[in-house]
């Protein structure tokens, strides 16, 4: 069944995952977006802030995406996002980790300027397997309600 | 990032940190990895949608700011090593806030983007360093913005404060 609007009040919506990371797609990543020495080179990256091989931001950021995804936007009767308010990266990601994905709405109203749809803000967490937050955001989504949504699936 | 030390930077500095095309084959080839909603894989799904065409998903669009940013910081770094500087290596970022997609990227547009330092604070806990907020802008190739977000890092200074 598709989520609208409608399916998605305030609270927690869901805990998504695990979802590994391997090293290879933390290099892959950063080669090709964020060729920073802490996220290419085990050596360097000790010497960082970091202290230690760690995943890009934005690699988090998108995977992050993708299990918002998998858990509940490919069935939403998502239009889209308007941006990000917030995110905060807390934490590492280290090749090998297992993450699992917290999804929280912390606001859903019915758009002013299109009624027919509805903008529901996630915070949405990630955390390792050792139960640490890596990365939080808090991003609106526009949905659409579900007498819109009802009427196009209408023949 | 390497680059100038905390003390060097000022309000208002700006500087562009060049352009990109979104290919359709790189648009399908991200979302198809982080982001497989219809419109960013699909020209007919994006046609049909609100962004009126295959979009880029969001992420590619900051991951790509991100690629140009520190293509940008190592160009200036090189440069700055032949002059016989000293370079400031940047920490990771905290986070960043107001990130607004604000009109689609269609496949085939070609983005500007742009960085101007919007705040400068101590850190209170890292006197070696500061915290710098930028804001990174993206045009298309209309002139009409695209994306925006505002990124906080910490910067080292020369002299711990």
């Amino acid at each position: 069944m598709t989520l609208t609007f409608e399916d998605l009040p305030p609270g927690r919506l869901g805990t998504f995952g695990p979802r590994r990371v391997t090293r290879e797609e933390i290099l892959a990543f950063a080669a090709e977006f964020d060729p920073q020495p802490m996220h290419l080179d085990e050596a360097a990256a000790q010497q960082t802030m970091l202290k230690g091989l760690a995943g890009s931001g934005w690699h988090l950021c998108s995977i992050m995406m993708r299990m918002m995804f998998d858990g509940f936007i490919g069935r939403t009767a998502s239009l889209g996002s308007p941006g990000v308010n917030e995110l905060r990266w807390l934490a590492p990601l280290r090749p090998g980790d297992e993450l699992m994905l917290e999804a929280d709405v912390v606001e859903a109203r019915v758009s002013k300027s299109r009624p027919e749809t509805g903008i529901v803000t996630f915070r949405c967490t990630a955390r390792n397997a050792g139960g640490e937050a890596l990365c939080v955001m808090v991003s609106p989504i526009i949905v659409k309600r579900r007498a819109a949504a009802a009427a196009q699936e209408r023949p | 990032m390497m680059m100038r030390f905390f003390e060097d930077l000022a309000i208002g500095q700006g500087r562009d940190i060049g352009s990109f095309t979104f290919t359709a084959e790189a648009i399908k080839a991200f979302a198809a990895k982080f982001d497989p909603q219809r419109f960013h894989l699909d020209e007919e799904e994006g046609r049909k949608s609100l962004f009126g065409g295959l979009a880029a998903s969001g992420w590619h669009v900051g991951s790509v700011c991100m690629k140009l940013l520190v293509a940008e910081s190592q160009r200036q770094t090189r440069e700055a090593l032949a002059r016989g500087e000293e370079v400031a290596i940047w920490g990771p970022s905290p986070g960043f806030r107001e990130l607004r997609w604000i009109r689609p990227v269609l496949a085939g547009d070609t983005i500007s983007f742009a960085s101007e330092i919007a705040a400068l604070r101590s850190s209170e806990s890292r006197p070696a360093w500061g915290i710098l907020e930028a804001r990174n802008s993206g045009t298309n190739q209309r002139g009409e913005p695209v994306f925006s977000i505002l990124s906080t890092a910490f910067v080292p200074r020369r002299t711990p404060a």
